[in-house]
C-alpha cells in the first residue's frame, strides 16, 4: 500500500516535471510545424542562469526566502525572450517553408552552438541551487516525507497547463492562433499576422523551456550535458501524446512519469529502457500520437 | 535536392581513389593513415543515410545500427574468439541486416519526422540496454582484440593500424561505393527519387513505395554496421555512448548533409573534412567544437543545400 | 451492349456526414470514352480514386474485366491496366520533363524496382522521348516541373498516366486550368494519342463544349449519385442535369 502511494506520489511530481519541460516543445509545433532540438539548450540555459542567480543572491542573503523563486522566474523570461528571438529572428526565419525535416536540422545546428556557448559561460563546473528546494519544509504523504517543493511543482504545473490550454481556447488572440493552425495561407489572407504569431509562440515556447529549466535547477546538478539528455526525453512525452497537443503532452507525461517511476522501483536498470519502448509502441502504431489526428491527403 | 543527371558512373573515380590511397600507405604518417581509416568508416555511415536522403528521409538514429555492427564485431571477438576482419565484417552486416529486415515492417510506413522520430527511439532503446546490461559490459563497453586477415596476423610489432587491415578497409569501403553508384542508378535509386518528390505518383506508377523504403532502409543499416565494425577494429574498443547515443546519430546526419547526396565520394569527403577539423578543433579550441558543427550546419542549410559536393558540381559547370 | 470492362455496383462512400458516393453503379464498354460531369462537391474524383484503389468503397464492387477488384491497392489497379490523372497534377517536382517521365517508364509495373540494372538504357530513354513527343511536351524537356506552366504541367501528368500503356485511363479535369481557347486544341491532341493506344477512356469534365464534342457518353453525377447516364445530347439536355450540373456552375477557386 506504501509503496502504491509513493509510485503514485513520485508519478505524479515526475510527471509534472516532464510536463512543464515538454510543454513549449509541443506548442511550437503545434503551431509552427518546428521540432525545435534547441529546447533541450533552452531548458539548460534556464537551469543554469536559475542556478548562478539563485547562488548569487544567496551568497550574500544566506536567509534569502522566497526572493529565490522570483530570481528563477527572471531567469526564465530573461533567457526565453533573449535566446527565444536570437534563434526565431536569427534562424528560423529563414528556412520557414523549407521541408520539416530541413528545419530540425537548423535547430539541431542551434542546440550545437548553445551547448557550446554554455560551457564558455558558465565553465565546466556543476552548479547547485538546493535553496529553493527547502523554501516550503516538508510534507508527509501517507506516512512518507515529501519535501514540500517537490509536491507544490504538481499544483503549479497544473495551473500553469489549464493557462496555456485557457489562452489558446478561451481568448481571442487564442482563437486566431487556432486559425493560424489550422490554415496558414488562409489566416495571412484573412490579415492575421502569422510571422508575429510564430515569433509570439516560439516566445511562449522558450520561456517555458527555460521555465522548466529553472524550476528544475533545484532538483537537479546543474552541469553541462543536461540538455543534451533532457531533449530526447522531451521528444518521447510530445511524441507519445501527439506532436502538437497540449493535452497529448499532459498524458504523454503522465506515461512516462509512471512507466519510469514503477521501473524505478521495481527494475531500475530498466528506467530509460522503458521511456523508449512506449515511445516506440505508440510511433509504430499511432505516429500521429494518443491525441493527435491521422492527416489523409486528398487528392 | 539533386536531379536525376548528377548520377552518373563514378567507377573510374572510386577505383583511381582507393589506388591512390593504397599507394600512398607507405608515406601516411600514422595519424594521417588513421584518420582516412576512420573516416572511411564513418564515411559508410553517412552513405548509408545518404541513401535515405535520397529517398527523402533523415534518420536520427543511425547510431542504431552503427552500435549493432560494431557490438556484433566486438562480441564475436570477445565470445566467440573470432579476430578474422572478414568475419567479423559479414557478422557485423548480418546482424545489422536482419534487424533493419525485422525493423523495416515499421518504419517503412513513416515519412518526415516520423521517421526520423521512430529510429531515435529505436536507437535510445538498444542505448539503454547496453547501457545497462553487465554482459554487454555496460556504460563502459568492451575492448576488441587486434584483427586478422585470412590467418595472417600481424606482428606484435605493428600498431593496430596494419596495412592488412588499412587495405582491407580501402578496399571493402571502394567497392561498397561502387556498389551503392550502381544502385542508386537502377530503378530502386530512382524509385527513391519518386519517394522523395511524389509518392503518390510513384504508387500510381505500379511500384510498392514501401517496399522500395524498406530495402533502402536495410542498405543503410547495412552500410552502417560495416562502418561500426572498420570503426571498432581501428578504435579497439566499443561504447554504448560513442555508438547508440542520439548524439552520435546527430554526427552522422551532420555528415551526410555536409557533403551531400550528390555523388557517393560525398559522404566519405564530408567525414574526412570533420575528422581533420575535429583533430584540430579538439587541440587548439575544445570548447567551441560543436559550436563549429553548429555554424557549419547553419551555412550548409542556408547557402549550400547541395552540401559540399554541390560545389564540385558548381566546379564543373553545372547547375547544382 | 458489349461486355464492360469496367463495371461498378451499388458504390457507396461517405466521409463524416457527407456522401461522396452513393448506390453508383455504372458501367464502361471497351473502347468507349465516357465523359463525366458534375458540380463540385458531386463525387467524381471520389468515384476514380475509389475505382484506383486510392479509396476502399464503404459498399458496392467494383469489376474490372469481370474480376472482383474492390478493395486492391493503388499498385493492384495500375496492375490491372487502370491509370489515372490528376485534378491537380502529381508529378515530381524537382525533376524536368524529361526526367519525370524516364522515371515513369524506368519503374512502370516494377512492385519491387530491381535494382542491379541501371534504369537508364536505350529504351528507356526512347520511349520517355516518344511519349514527350506525342503528348507535345519536348519543348519543355528540360525544364524543372515546379517551373512549367500549369498546361504544361497536366499534359505531363497524362503523359504519365499512359506510361505502360492502361486497358483504361480516368482523366481527373484534364482541361482544369487551361485556357478556354486552348482548351480544344489541348484535349483533341490527348484524345487522339489515347485513341491511337487502344485505351478505354473516362474523364471528368466542367466545360460542356468539350464534353459534348469528345464523349461517346456522358455521365452526371449529384451529391454522389447517379443523375443521368446516356448519349451526350440526351444527358446534356435532361433538365435536371441543366438545373443542377450545366446551368448553375459556381466559380471554381480551386483550379488556380
Ligand atoms: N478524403 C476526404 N475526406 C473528407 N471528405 C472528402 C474527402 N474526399 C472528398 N470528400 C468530400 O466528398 C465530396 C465529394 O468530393 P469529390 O472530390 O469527389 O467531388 P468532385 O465531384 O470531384 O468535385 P470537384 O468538381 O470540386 O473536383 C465533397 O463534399 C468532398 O468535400
Ligand atoms: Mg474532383
Amino acid at each position: 500500500m506504501m509503496a502504491l502511494a509513493a509510485i503514485v506520489v513520485d508519478s505524479l511530481v515526475y510527471a509534472s516535471w516532464l510536463f512543464i519541460v515538454s510543454i513549449g516543445l509541443t506548442l511550437i509545433f503545434g503551431v509552427m510545424n518546428v521540432l525545435n532540438v534547441a529546447h533541450g539548450s533552452l531548458y539548460a540555459l534556464g537551469a543554469y542562469t536559475a542556478a548562478w542567480g539563485v547562488g548569487m543572491y544567496v551568497g550574500g542573503a544566506p536567509d534569502a526566502g522566497f526572493v529565490l523563486l522570483a530570481i528563477m522566474l527572471v531567469a526564465a523570461i530573461v533567457v526565453g525572450v533573449l535566446v527565444g528571438i536570437l534563434i526565431e529572428r536569427g534562424v528560423l526565419r529563414w528556412v520557414y517553408g523549407r521541408d520539416e525535416i530541413v528545419i530540425v536540422l537548423a535547430t539541431y545546428a542551434v542546440f550545437l552552438v548553445l551547448e557550446d556557448v554554455m560551457k564558455l559561460i558558465f565553465g565546466p563546473e556543476s552548479y547547485i541551487a538546493f535553496q529553493p528546494r527547502f523554501l516550503f519544509g516538508t510534507v508527509s504523504v501517507a506516512g512518507i516525507p515529501y519535501v514540500g517543493y517537490d509536491l507544490l511543482l504538481v499544483p503549479l504545473v497544473a495551473l500553469i497547463g489549464v493557462g496555456i490550454w485557457a489562452a489558446i481556447h478561451r481568448t481571442r488572440p487564442g482563437k486566431l492562433l487556432i486559425a493560424v493552425i489550422h490554415d496558414r495561407e488562409i489566416a495571412s489572407a484573412l490579415g492575421i499576422n502569422v510571422a508575429r504569431f510564430f515569433t509570439v509562440t516560439f516566445l511562449c515556447g522558450a520561456i517555458l523551456g527555460a521555465l522548466g529549466g529553472a524550476l528544475s535547477a533545484p532538483l537537479i546538478s546543474v552541469v553541462p550535458g543536461i540538455g543534451v539528455e533532457l531533449i530526447v526525453l522531451a521528444f518521447a512525452v510530445v511524441v507519445i501524446g501527439g506532436l502538437g497537443s497540449v493535452e497529448g503532452a499532459a498524458i504523454g507525461a503522465l506515461l512516462v512519469g509512471l512507466g519510469r517511476t514503477a521501473a524505478v522501483f521495481f527494475r531500475p536498470e530498466l528506467e530509460l529502457f522503458v521511456v523508449f519502448v512506449v515511445m516506440t509502441v505508440v510511433l509504430a502504431v499511432r505516429p500521429e500520437g494518443l491525441f493527435g489526428k491521422p492527416q489523409t491527403r486528398r487528392i | 535536392m539533386t536531379a536525376l543527371r548528377n548520377i552518373r558512373p563514378t567507377t573510374a573515380g572510386i577505383v583511381l581513389a582507393a589506388a591512390a590511397l593504397l599507394g600512398l600507405w607507405p608515406l601516411l604518417p600514422a595519424w594521417a593513415a588513421h584518420t582516412a581509416a576512420v573516416s572511411l568508416g564513418g564515411g559508410l555511415v553517412a552513405l548509408g543515410l545518404m541513401i535515405l536522403i535520397r529517398f527523402g528521409l533523415v534518420s536520427f538514429g543511425q547510431g542504431l545500427f552503427f552500435a549493432i555492427g560494431g557490438y556484433a564485431a566486438a562480441l564475436a571477438n570477445q565470445f566467440l574468439g573470432i579476430t578474422d576482419m572478414l568475419v567479423l565484417s559479414v557478422a557485423g552486416i548480418a546482424a545489422a541486416g536482419m534487424i533493419a529486415w525485422a525493423l523495416g515492417y515499421i518504419v517503412r510506413g513513416h515519412r518526415g519526422i516520423f521517421f526520423a522520430m521512430l529510429n531515435l527511439a529505436f536507437s535510445m532503446i538498444l542505448f539503454g540496454i547496453l547501457a545497462k546490461t553487465v554482459a554487454l559490459g555496460s556504460t563502459d563497453g568492451f575492448s576488441v582484440g587486434v584483427p586478422t586477415l585470412l590467418g595472417v596476423a600481424p606482428g606484435p610489432e605493428a600498431g593496430r593500424l596494419t596495412f592488412v587491415l588499412f587495405g582491407f578497409i580501402v578496399i571493402s569501403s571502394a567497392l561498397v561505393a561502387w556498389m551503392v553508384d550502381r544502385i542508386l542508378a537502377s530503378p530502386v535509386g530512382y524509385a527513391g527519387q519518386g519517394v522523395r518528390e511524389n509518392e503518390l505518383r510513384l504508387r500510381y506508377l505500379g511500384v510498392s513505395a514501401r517496399g522500395a523504403v524498406h530495402l533502402a532502409y536495410i542498405m543503410a543499416a547495412k552500410l552502417a554496421a560495416l562502418g561500426g565494425v572498420f570503426t571498432v577494429l581501428l578504435i579497439g574498443h566499443v561504447t554504448p555512448e560513442d555508438t547508440a547515443y542520439w548524439t552520435k546519430s546527430g554526427e552522422f546526419v551532420f555528415v551526410a548533409i555536409l557533403g551531400g547526396a550528390g555523388n557517393v565520394a560525398a559522404p566519405f569527403i564530408a567525414q574526412t573534412v570533420f575528422e581533420l577539423v575535429r583533430t584540430f578543433a579538439l587541440q587548439y579550441v575544445p570548447e567551441a567544437w560543436q559550436m563549429l558543427l553548429g555554424i557549419t550546419l547553419l551555412l550548409v542549410i542556408l547557402f549550400l543545400p547541395g552540401g559540399l559536393w554541390s560545389l564540385v558540381d558548381r566546379l564543373r559547370g553545372r547547375d547544382a | 451492349m458489349p461486355e464492360a470492362l469496367l463495371e461498378t455496383r451499388g458504390l457507396g462512400k461517405t466521409f463524416g456526414a457527407v456522401v461522396a458516393a452513393e448506390d453508383v453503379s455504372v458501367s464502361v464498354a471497351a473502347g468507349e470514352i465516357v465523359g463525366v460531369i458534375g458540380a463540385n462537391g458531386a463525387g467524381k474524383t471520389t468515384f476514380c480514386n475509389m475505382v484506383t484503389g486510392y479509396l476502399t468503397p464503404d459498399q458496392g464492387r467494383i469489376l474490372f474485366r469481370g474480376a472482383d477488384i474492390t478493395g486492391c491497392t493503388v499498385g493492384e489497379a495500375t496492375a490491372a491496366g487502370i491509370h489515372r490523372s490528376f485534378q491537380i497534377p502529381q508529378l515530381f517536382p524537382g525533376l524536368t520533363v524529361y526526367e519525370n517521365l524516364l522515371l515513369s517508364v524506368g519503374v512502370f509495373g516494377h512492385r519491387r524496382p530491381p535494382w542491379w540494372r541501371p534504369l537508364v538504357r536505350p529504351e528507356t530513354q526512347q520511349e520517355a522521348r516518344r511519349v514527350m513527343e506525342q503528348y507535345r511536351i519536348a519543348d519543355s524537356a528540360e525544364t524543372r516541373v515546379d517551373r512549367l506552366p500549369q498546361g504544361v504541367r497536366k499534359l505531363l501528368d497524362i503523359a504519365m498516366a499512359m506510361v505502360g500503356g492502361p486497358a483504361m485511363i480516368l482523366l481527373d479535369e484534364p482541361t482544369s486550368g487551361i485556357s478556354t481557347e486552348e482548351k480544344f486544341d489541348v484535349m483533341g491532341n490527348v484524345i487522339d494519342a489515347l485513341r491511337s493506344s487502344g485505351a478505354t477512356v473516362l474523364f471528368v469534365e466542367h466545360d460542356m463544349d468539350v464534353v459534348g464534342r469528345y464523349a461517346d457518353r456522358v455521365i452526371a453525377f449529384r451529391e454522389g449519385r447517379v443523375l443521368a447516364d446516356g448519349a451526350p445530347r440526351e444527358v446534356l439536355e435532361n433538365p435536371a442535369v441543366i438545373e443542377h450540373v450545366v446551368g448553375r456552375r459556381p466559380p471554381r477557386p480551386t483550379d488556380a
